[in-house]
């Protein structure tokens, strides 16, 4: 399994805010566990699923050029659970960002119910820092989430193949 | 220019939210890492919380310079601090209470140097 906790990107403003989707679904497995008989998303993965959105986000502002990673989670609400069949709407903003990381006010939604608000803090750090194995963030990014960044167009056939 | 008591209620408000602490838990005279539990990602947190709250940009380096005592090995010897890097110190953290650390000027105490009064004071300097 990729640890891959968006399935798109469907809104995309540089170094402004980001917006994607996570659509839940019955044959994740991790949900057969969470709970038995009562299949709902954990919101640890909501959390990593706005994390990835808003650390694209900031990423994506430095064109991938520095290594990001999630510092702290200053604040984070969960006022309802999700279940197989919903849509995440996970949507972040970039509050502040500077050389040393940046900030993200993050909401997750499904339709109009709010599941999560929070704030994320993302560090940037060096290649010593970030552990013995050299992480080459730009290539995980772009591997990973090929397409993805291509806001709204992956999967959609009504745009012609690039 | 906001008075040093509102500039203290805003720092209040502000380490309330980085380091979830109580209100009544913030002094003028708490430490950040000693006393408010602060760890060193904390101060990121707390700067861009400060610079959203007063509208400033503040450099990490102006308010809390890094490895200032590390870039002279004259700075330093058997653990405590040389007259010549208390006075680095208090060149590079001039709203820091260097005088009474000066009295004790153990490396491993330096820490206690970052409070929340040394954070109004470069706001106050810093706002004038």
């Amino acid at each position: 399994m990729r640890w891959m906790w968006v399935d798109r990107f469907v809104e995309f403003e540089s170094g402004k805010r980001a917006v994607s989707i996570k659509n839940v679904s019955l044959a994740e497995e991790h949900l057969h566990d969470h709970f038995p008989g009562f299949p709902v998303m954990p919101h640890s993965l909501i959390l990593e699923g706005l994390a990835q959105t808003g650390g694209i986000l900031l990423g994506e502002s430095h064109q991938f050029s520095k290594v990001v990673v999630l510092a702290k989670v200053p604040r984070m609400t969960f006022h309802s659970y999700v279940t197989p069949g919903e849509t995440l709407t996970y949507r972040t903003t970039l509050e502040e960002a500077n050389a040393e990381g940046g900030m993200v006010s993050a909401t997750a939604k499904v339709g109009d119910r709010l599941v999560a608000e929070g704030e994320i803090l993302f560090a940037h750090v060096n290649s010593e820092q970030s552990g013995s194995v050299r992480v080459d963030q730009k290539s995980f990014v772009f591997e990973l989430l090929r397409g993805i960044l291509d806001v709204g167009k992956t999967g959609d056939p009504t745009l012609p193949v690039a | 220019m906001p008075s040093r008591d509102e500039i203290f209620e805003k720092v209040r408000e502000t380490l309330c939210d980085a380091l979830g602490v109580d209100d009544d838990e913030v002094k003028e005279s708490s430490t950040l890492f000693g006393d408010l539990g602060a760890e060193s990602i904390d101060i990121l947190d707390i700067l861009f919380r400060l610079e959203k709250a007063f509208g400033i940009k503040i450099p990490r380096s102006e308010l809390l310079p890094e490895n200032v005592t590390a870039a002279d090995p004259n700075f330093v010897a058997n653990g405590v601090l040389t007259p010549a890097g208390v006075a680095e110190l208090k060149a590079k953290m001039p709203h820091a209470d260097i005088d009474s650390f000066a009295k004790d000027p153990k490396v491993e105490k330096l820490t206690d140097l970052l409070t929340v009064k040394m954070i109004v004071n470069f706001l106050e300097s810093k706002l004038s």
